[in-house]
């Protein structure tokens, strides 16, 4: 008898022991004779099922999870004689968390083989750009904007626009810069797309490049992320392999090279410009816009820079067409989003749906509420620059606007969820601290008034003073806000003047003797 | 579990450091990718570096040094033996990262960002790893731990002290 298994390679599904169980398979079934073949996907994102391990039948595959190595002897046994297993989850595609997803970007992540382009081509991969080709560069502009899609970094600015500006740019030279400096706390979305579908990534891109005519592209990565650096260089190789990357790209007449080059622990990288400083081998400093990177961006040419799950939502927008996309959504929040539910969350994981859905379904009905099972008391959407809502504000639905409205954004689509035993008054003294540890230092505000903001906000934790220095804390955020070029300085404030107003009551009941004598 | 993987460094030699340096200097914007580079050969970038850096790259020693000191993965010295990487971003924090980094630190007896006085164990925060679902995680010498607890903690900082 031979079985075909599927067992995630993902960074992290191998933290909680995917690869052991791979290998505890590989030798059980040895050991009995059974051929096996193991595929390593990328993750479901079904994360607390992780290690999640799969069987192919006739009638789809079959989950089991969360698999231990001394789960493998029965598990085995249970698919040689089709028994019942304990861990048995049914059929993968039909466990609710999954189907109730819209998954258009990650169609194919956890399904397929990421460092094969025939299981990528196989599964519609390259379908969208080979549009593309036929199209010609207006035609994907118009798809590109109708579709609506927004840069998914976090700064929502419409990618088709982007595009256009530097398709109508002259230069010598032009580039496509991925960002996946990913570095917001409670995102995973660019790691998983990048460790399970690489060849979505190298489309995307591959599909601006001929847009907007450049030749060259950068997948900047971040170091923490080992995995994603190897499953893009091994995708690139193989892309190049089979003339998707390189000169006379699918026997047209165009040419598109890609590089990864890896970031050096700096949050601020992930901020467009100071990226491009790094790419250039220099300090991560921001620059000042205008002018705009689609005029002058990388060695001071014309560049699109945009976000991983940008780049990954063109293949299924020029295969699909920009309908198919645009009819997801809400507002002018259209298509998508890849949601990414952490912290303290039962669920937790990647779940790709429609604009939309509000945050209290996200994390009470699909995330299941806290690990802990204490109550859900506040919820950081949106990364470390991202503001903390409380359970009176779990109406507001996933939309750029509406977050906006209520003075929060939806970043990268990041949920951290925190139980009843926070203190927020901890919570706004390390967003602070953070803005302090990674500020690139040229703007005042960021760069003096996080260290001072730390320290105001110790006094208030020591009771010292409490109204008095809440009101400084106060009047340094809208200094930070306003005098600060990038989003670092300037949304700082938001995690601190969301916790002070939402919280209130954590910051001033500190019990000290100092306050009493006020 | 898997076997302890143990970074293996070679000593700093002047004329393998100018092959390094050599064989990126190339490229558009190298200075990352030779500081990578270099850190990856020697375990740090040795100070006697950034001038042969500036010089291949045609430019000045306070460029090079202004770069190597802005990005925290540089270092300007050998790491431990073993370097343990807790993550202490908010995710981590949610699920209970500040008890488990205290934790370490009295195991240990060095606190976040400081070697022991054996030379045996770097303990160093990391602003998040990606693994926010799977929380509270770590890094072991390049390996990820995930779902970290108390027990989980004693057994890395016990492979790690070996």
């Amino acid at each position: 008898m031979s079985m075909r298994l599927f067992v995630s390679r993902d960074a992290a599904a191998v933290a909680v022991g995917a690869d052991e169980v791979a290998l505890a398979l590989e030798q059980a079934a040895a050991k009995r004779g059974v051929t096996v073949e193991i595929v390593r996907t990328g993750s479901r994102g079904m994360y607390w099922l992780e290690p999640l391990v799969e069987v192919a039948t006739p009638q789809g595959r079959i989950a089991f999870g969360p698999v231990t190595e001394t789960d493998v002897p029965s598990l085995l046994d249970a698919l040689a004689s089709n028994t019942p297993h304990l861990l048995r989850l049914g059929t993968t595609d039909e466990i609710p968390w999954l189907k109730r997803q819209t998954r258009l970007t990650f169609a194919r992540c956890g399904v397929i083989d990421p460092r094969s382009l025939e299981d990528y081509r196989a599964h519609g991969g390259y379908k969208g750009l080979q549009r593309a080709l036929s199209l010609g560069s207006d035609a994907i502009l118009n798809e590109v904007t109708a579709s609506g899609l927004r840069g998914r970094g976090g700064a929502g600015f419409p990618t088709g626009i982007k595009w256009k500006t530097v398709a109508q740019t002259k230069a010598d030279r032009k580039f496509i810069v991925c960002n996946a400096d990913e570095g917001d706390s409670g995102t995973f979305a660019d790691r998983m797309i990048m460790e399970g579908d690489p060849f979505l990534v190298i489309e995307g891109m591959t599909t601006a490049g001929i847009t907007v005519g450049a030749t060259k592209g950068y997948i900047y990565i971040r170091s923490e992320y080992p995995h994603a650096v190897q499953a893009m260089n091994a995708a690139i190789v193989a892309a190049k392999r089979g003339s998707y990357l390189g000169d006379r790209i699918g026997g047209s007449t165009y040419s598109f090279d890609l590089e990864v080059r890896v970031g050096a622990g700096a949050y601020v990288c992930g901020e467009e410009t100071s990226l491009l400083e790094s790419l250039e081998g220099r300090r991560g400093i921001v620059r000042a816009k205008p002018p705009l990177p689609a005029h002058q961006g990388l060695f001071g040419k014309p560049t699109v820079i945009n976000n991983v799950l940008s780049f990954a939502a063109i293949p299924f927008i020029l295969a699909e067409g920009a309908k198919a996309y645009a009819d997801f959504g809400m507002g002018r929040s259209r298509g998508t989003m890849p949601i990414q539910l952490a912290g303290n969350i039962r669920h937790g994981g990647l779940f790709e749906t429609a604009f939309g859905v509000t945050l209290g379904e996200l994390v009470d009905d699909i995330g299941g509420g806290t690990l802990t099972g204490r109550p859900v008391r506040a919820v950081q959407v949106g990364g470390p620059l991202g503001a903390y809502f409380p359970r009176a504000l779990f109406d507001t639905p996933f939309d750029y606007e509406a977050f906006a409205a209520r003075d929060g954004l939806i970043g990268h689509g990041g949920i951290v969820v925190f139980d009843d035993s926070v203190d927020m008054r901890k919570q706004a003294r390390f967003a602070m601290e953070f803005c302090a540890i990674e500020s690139c230092g040229k703007c005042t505000p960021c760069r003096i008034g996080s260290t001072r903001g730390v320290e105001t906000i110790e006094k208030i934790i020591n009771g010292e003073r409490v109204s008095e220095n809440l009101a400084l804390v106060e009047d340094l955020c809208n200094t930070m806000k306003f005098g600060s070029l990038c989003a670092l300085g300037g949304f700082t404030p938001y995690p601190v003047l969301s916790a002070l107003k939402h919280f209130r009551e954590d910051f001033v009941s500190a019990p000290t003797t100092l306050q009493a004598a006020e | 579990m898997t076997a302890v993987y143990e970074p293996i460094y070679e000593p700093w030699d002047e004329t393998r450091g100018a092959e390094i340096i050599a064989e990126h200097a190339k490229q558009e914007g190298a200075t990352l990718v030779i500081l990578h580079a270099l850190q990856e050969a020697f375990g740090y970038v040795p100070e006697a570096a950034i001038p042969m850096v500036a010089q291949a790259l045609n430019l000045s020693r306070a460029e090079v040094h202004g770069v190597f000191t802005f990005y925290h993965d540089f270092r300007r010295k050998p790491a431990g033996r073993h370097v343990l990487k807790l993550c202490r971003a908010e995710a981590c924090q949610a699920a209970g990262g500040d008890a488990l980094a205290a934790r370490a630190e009295a195991r240990l007896g060095v606190s976040l960002g400081n070697t022991t006085a054996d030379d045996l164990v770097t303990l160093e925060p990391i602003y998040c790893l990606g693994l926010c679902a799977t929380a509270p995680s770590a890094m072991l010498d390049g390996r990820l731990i995930g779902r970290l607890d108390e027990k989980r903690l004693d057994a890395l900082v016990a492979e790690a002290q070996r």
